[in-house]
Order: structure tokens, then sequence, then C-alpha cells
């Protein structure tokens, strides 16, 4: 059952029928390719080939990773109404699991390698600097996300609760690009790649949602709960 | 590289270990050529370091022209070992070749005007193709008060680990001011000028309230949005402490007798 959504809420419904469908393929080769950045940075770590500073390009390429796969899950929504291919909703839970999955190796990248546990200077920073004030949280929020993603917590929360809880990954997205956009020196051509199509899932949503509202409460397909996660 | 001849040995010299020729070649800031710390060694290529001149210009008795080729000759070439500590965290350490830039500034006469040294980096974007993006105000603007500059711990730079200046690093002459944050050291200087106002800096320019016109290396002083306490030296996996003034406290703590370190940062 796929994750930051929903999915019992049409349990019983005509849909099931196609996610039954829904190639394992799909899920197998996307699950490789999420692996891939990880693969690449342990051969790197493994012939000594991340530079000068591995520590850093660890903690970059892992944050990059994160925020990636965070917009590739915020992404599945708008695809599956604009392709039409409402079975992607499948690969969701697996997508989000990676940006937590990145997102816990980059933090603890940064406790590990580069503070290497000095708990003071770690407080300290999430107090004192603005782009780690923001990140801890962004990163945070994630876990009661992934530990809620398994088909029991689903049933356990029931489909209202458990969506409004995982609403917080737009919170988490959101802070996760300040995060990056505060850190960076100089250059933010990156983050703000990061913040253009962030800005756009959001929008993407914002419209379907005012839509709605616009056609009365209970119309159309969009009026599917979990199209709003 | 291209192996300078007669460069002298001298006591500058750290018990820390060098970082690796490899390491100093290919970890840079020097956005003249992209903004990443691996591309302007990929990309320095296309900088032709001859012909050049610096113009050392404004308030001297004696401004001169000088071929980079004359200039390298204009006093003794020595090796001296210096930490290079970046402003983001990051520290090296260099067996840079070069001499004192007092030697220079004694041959060009300041006038009584002259506070203070700007050094301006070459302004061309086909051979710096970062000069493309407008991520920088271009050309790179450092400066030095005047006795900072003739300190002689100041090095005017031609070379490392006995070899010309590799492009990424700065060639064919820049500055090396060791206990400053790296960004001080203006790179590629095409113009060093004598003024009697304090220039701003590019990087004070860009972002004011984050690098100012000192930017001694403080562990008591943090940039608004890290700590300066500790450094990774590249190549070491714990942090070191930061040291006052970079560890030449002894030298250069004179300079600043009386001054707010954390207002004049």
């Amino acid at each position: 059952m796929p994750a930051w959504t929903s999915r019992s809420s049409s349990r019983g419904r005509k849909r099931i029928r196609h996610e039954e469908n829904a190639p394992r393929a799909a899920k197998a080769v996307v699950f490789v390719a999420a692996l891939i950045p990880l693969a690449r940075l342990a051969a790197g770590a493994a012939l000594g080939t991340l530079g000068a500073n591995p520590i850093e390009k660890i903690i970059r390429t892992t944050g990059y990773w994160t925020l990636s796969f965070l917009l590739i899950t915020l992404a599945v929504t708008p695809l599956r109404i604009v392709l039409k291919l409402p079975r992607l909703v499948r690969l969701r839970r697996m997508l989000g699991l990676f940006a937590f999955f990145y997102g816990l190796l980059h933090f603890t990248g940064y406790v590990v390698l580069d503070q290497f546990f000095d708990w003071p200077a770690i407080l300290k920073d999430i107090a004192q600097r603005p782009f780690i004030t923001v990140g801890f949280p962004s990163f945070v929020l994630l876990i009661p996300l992934a530990v809620t993603s398994t088909d029991a917590m689903m049933r356990r929360l029931g489909s209202k609760c458990w969506q409004r809880l995982h609403r917080l990954v737009y919170v988490s997205a959101i802070g996760g690009v300040i995060h990056y956009l505060w850190l960076v020196k100089k250059d933010i051509s990156d983050p703000l790649r990061f913040t253009v199509l962030l800005t756009a899932l959001l929008g993407f949503r914002a419209i379907v949602l005012l839509r709605r509202r616009a056609r009365g409460s209970n119309s159309t397909v969009l009026s599917d709960r979990r199209e709003a996660g | 590289g291209e192996k300078l001849p007669g460069v002298r040995k001298t006591d500058h010299v750290l018990p820390d270990a060098l970082t690796p020729f490899e390491d100093v070649a290919h970890y840079n800031n020097f956005y003249e050529f992209g903004t990443d710390k691996e591309t302007p060694s990929r990309t320095a290529g296309s900088l032709k370091t001859r012909p050049w001149t610096v113009s050392v210009e404004g308030e001297v008795q004696k401004p001169k022209l000088f071929d980079v080729d004359d200039l390298l000759k204009l006093a003794p070439l020595e090796e001296r070992i210096y930490r290079l500590r970046c402003v983001e965290g990051w520290s090296m350490v260099v067996p840079w070749v070069g001499f004192p830039l007092a030697e220079l500034i004694k041959r060009v006469e300041p006038t009584g005007n002259a506070k203070f040294v700007e050094f301006i980096t070459l302004y061309d974007p086909a051979r710096m193709p970062g000069q493309k993006s407008s991520v920088l105000d271009w050309p790179y603007r450092e400066a030095l008060r005047l006795d900072e500059a003739m300190h002689p711990l100041t090095l005017l730079v031609f070379g490392l680990y006995g070899e010309v200046l590799p492009n990424q690093n700065g060639a064919p002459v820049r500055v090396v001011v060791p206990w400053k944050y790296g960004f001080k050291s203006a790179k590629s200087i095409v113009r060093i000028r004598f003024v009697e106002q304090q220039p701003v800096s590019t990087w004070t320019r860009a972002v004011p309230s984050e690098y100012g016109f000192y930017a001694n290396v403080n562990p008591q002083v943090d940039h608004p949005r890290w700590s300066q306490a500790k450094e990774r030296r590249l190549g070491e996996f714990f942090k070191r402490p930061t040291l006052m003034f970079n560890g030449y406290a002894e030298q250069v703590a004179h300079l600043y007798a009386g001054m707010d370190l954390k207002k004049f940062f």
C-alpha cells in the first residue's frame, strides 16, 4: 500500500483492481534506481574519489537526494492527474521512504562525520544557525511519516487522521528547501531550482483545491480525498 | 607544473602535515571559474597567463606597469609553509612560493596618502568563464590596510610546491595573507592600487553582514550562519580548534590592538 496517501478511503473501490494489476517491475526498477546515488557515494568512498573533502561531499550529496526524493514524492499526485495514471500512487510510499532514508543518511552524516557526536556543538548549531534550525525539524518531521507508512498504521490511524498527519510532508519540503537556500554562500542557482519546482508542485495543489471549492465540494474526480496527498 | 628556479627554503615551516598537491589544486574557491570547488581545476585551462602585466598605481611615487616575469625577479623567491583557513570552515597547509609583498611596496614608494592597498583580479569572461554569471560583482576586488600589506607574513605568490601556480590557485600572481580568511587573498591580480579611503571588497559588497573588511581568522567571532570555532583540515576526520589569527597571533595581534574585533570582523 502506498505511503504519503490514504488509500483506505478507496478501499474496496474499483481502483483496487488497477493497483493489483500494476506491474511489480516498475517498483523494482524505481527501488534499484533510488539506490544509485548511495551506491555511487559508497563506491567513491571505497575508491577514495570523493575529492579533497569527502565528508562535505557525503553530506551535500545525501542532502541533495533527500530534497530530490521529497520533490519526486510530491510530484506523484500531479503526475497521476496530468498523465491519467492513477496507479503511479503505488510508487509513492517507496519514494517517500527513500526521501526519509537519504534524510537519515544526511542527518547521520552531519552528527557522526561532521560533528562526531559533539552534542553541545550540535545543539548550538540547531539553536543558532538558521539553516540548521530549519533543517533539523524538517528532517524530524519525516520520522512520524516513515513510522506511520505501514498498512497497519494507516488502518490504526484512520484515513482522515493519517492524511492530516502526512500533510507534514509539505512543511518538511518547504523547510528543506529553505535549509538549502540559507546554507549556500552566494550562488543560489541550485536551491532556486528546488524552490521553483516545489512552488510548482504546491501551486498545482492550490489550483486543484480552489477549483474544487469553486465547483462545490463533492464534484469531479479531484474530490477524491487522496488526491490531496 | 613548471619548476620555479632558485627557491630558497625558509624557517616558515609548520609542525602540521602538508595538504597533498592534488587536494590543493582540486579544491578551490575561485568563482571566476565556477562556484563549486571542483570546477575551477577543470575550467581554469582557459586562463592564459602570458603575457600578463600588473599595474601598480595610485598613491605611489613610482607607479609602474610590471610584466609578470619581471615582477617574479623583483626579490628572491622563497618557500613558506602557511595554514590557509577558509571562511567556510575548512583549512589546508600549503607550501607557497613568493616573496613578501613589502618588497614590491617599498620599490614603488607609497605617498603619505596611501592608507590601503587594493588588489584587482583580471576581468575577462573569455578567459574566466565564471565571470559570465553575475554571481559576484566583477572584477574581484580585495584590499588590506597598508600596515597589513607591509607585514612580513603577507606574501606575493607565484607558485606552490616549488612549481608555477596552477591556474585554479590564482596564477600567475596572487597574494596570501595567512591570518585572514582565504577570500582576502586575491588571485590572478592585474592591478594593485594604493588609496586613501578604505575600499569595499567584493564579498563585503555582496553580503555586508557576513563578510567584513578585516576577515581575520577568529574562533570567537562566528560567521552569522555558522560557527568559526573549529575547522576541518582537509584529510583529517576530527575537526580541530581554529586558532586566533589562524595561529599567527604572536606576529599580527598588535596590528589590531584596541580594536573591537566583533565590530571590525
